[in-house]
């Protein structure tokens, strides 16, 4: 055997040799990943109520999904292939959080289901993502003041989350809050970019902000982060010679699984492959 | 002919050793050794090899290789019982990229990540003056064209000096 990697021609070859179940499934992007908490302890510690733990992991997997599958739409799409690359990128690391979350919510809610059922096999009733994440994408600058609003409100979250008692949710969000640190980084130099840009950037942004403030306080209604979200908030638009429009008062809908009519056709989309071949793999 | 029996610290040596040069599928000029991924390698008592591997990101498509090719690797050396185990605590820093990593990602032309900030990060607006070397030229003279690039872990970087486009390992 060689000592070095170099002369390895096919990094790839080894998922065609066969799986650990023995199965002649092979692994390909669809349906029937390998489980992302392969081999992960999956005890629920005492003192942890696990219908509880389970609800809370679904809502943030739904939220990371739902916005996941908004940032997919932007491929094709962006005003630069950099930021198509970048929309991209931040979606990939929002469903890799929504996977741990379903794979979690799986061991500890009693069903034993995997990430795809809750992915693919629930309606729209049963997502409880905020309604924010479910928009349809808009222009460039409300993705991006959206994108600002929700990778702040789920990084305050996932700092808290990080010292959970449940060992699996806290290390998913220690992990998870390096990464939405990016994406908060890059939504927040866009809002400045735009804001202090051109007569008309500058009016999309300002647009983009009255937009999504009335969404708010769905947000503080989940997740009480109200002063380190608009503090984000005041910070970016100050920088960006914008001012933050008052967040008016309109408690949680989507965390109840009351939705907008948006859920529905993104859902559809979404789940289409892995209902018209269920249980398919390749 | 004295009988030739694997002490059990020898095996644990033997499949370290195999299991520290599966190549990442993204990066396969190094090894998930090189590149922090393998977090360790113990036999147990009934000769079943476990391995534990970390993800760089959340979101990371290649861990499915990864499990797939160290458990590929060790049952090609003989090891019948295989596992492997996602660690996800503490979570993965481009700061495990080991020497021997760096030299071999700057010899590909990719630069080498800064040392990772420690603890939350406040957003900063205000305009940030860092310097990453052109792993071609080695000119300080570089810009970041975009925060994201082919991969999660990397960064579009540009040499004003030599002209290149390189990538960047990110710090996290």
């Amino acid at each position: 055997m060689s000592d070095s990697a170099h002369d390895d021609d096919h990094v790839y070859l080894s998922l065609a040799e066969g799986h650990d179940d023995g199965s002649d499934a092979r692994w390909a992007f669809g349906t029937g990943f390998e489980d992302p908490l392969h081999g992960v302890d999956t005890t629920v510690p005492e003192g942890v109520d696990p219908v509880e733990l389970a609800a809370t992991c679904v809502e943030l997997a739904d939220d990371a999904l739902v916005s996941a599958q908004r940032l997919a739409e932007w491929c094709t799409r962006a005003p630069e292939l950099e930021e198509e690359v970048a929309l991209a990128n931040i979606g990939l690391d929002l469903l890799g959080q929504a996977r741990l979350l379903y794979a979690r919510a799986g061991q500890v809610d009693g069903t034993g289901r995997g990430e795809d059922a809750y992915a693919y096999f629930r309606d729209a009733d049963d997502f409880r993502n905020v309604t924010l994440a479910e928009l349809p994408i808009g222009d460039f600058a409300f993705s991006v003041a959206r994108l600002l609003v929700l990778s702040s409100w789920r990084l305050a979250h996932f700092e808290r989350l990080a010292a959970h008692q449940d060992p699996v949710l806290a290390a998913i969000a220690a992990k998870g809050a390096k990464e939405l640190t990016y994406h908060r980084q890059y939504a927040a130099e866009w809002a400045v970019r735009l804001g202090d840009g051109t007569e008309e950037s500058r009016r999309r942004m300002r647009t983009a902000f009255d937009q999504v403030t009335p969404n708010l306080d769905e947000l503080f209604t989940a997740y009480d982060v109200r002063s380190e979200v608009v503090e984000v908030l005041r910070q970016v638009t100050e920088a960006a010679g914008l001012t933050l429009p008052p967040v008016p008062p309109a408690p949680g809908a989507g965390r109840d699984g009351r939705h907008t009519g948006h859920l529905v056709p993104l859902l559809a989309e979404l789940q289409s492959v892995a209902r018209a071949h269920p249980e398919a793999t390749w | 002919m004295v009988s030739v029996t694997a002490t059990a610290a020898e095996d644990v040596r033997r499949a370290l050793s195999i299991a520290e040069r599966v190549p990442d599928p993204e990066l396969p000029m190094l090894t998930l050794a090189d590149l922090g991924v393998l977090r360790g390698v113990e036999v147990t008592g009934d000769g079943t090899v476990v391995a534990s591997l970390t993800p760089t990101y959340s979101g990371c498509p290649a861990m499915a290789e990864m499990r797939a090719g160290v458990a590929t690797r060790l049952r090609a050396a003989g090891y019948a019982r295989v596992e492997i185990r996602t660690v996800l605590d503490p979570p993965w820093t481009s700061d495990w990229i080991t020497p021997e990593g760096r030299r071999k990602l700057t010899e590909h032309g990719i630069a080498p990540p800064a040392a990772a900030p420690r603890g939350p990060v406040t957003l900063s607006l205000l305009p940030t003056r860092r310097t990453v070397p052109c792993p071609r030229c080695g000119s300080a003279d570089t810009e970041e064209t975009s925060r994201f690039a082919a991969t999660s872990c990397k960064a579009l970087w540009r040499c004003r000096a030599c002209r290149e486009p390189f990538e960047y390992v990110k710090e996290i």
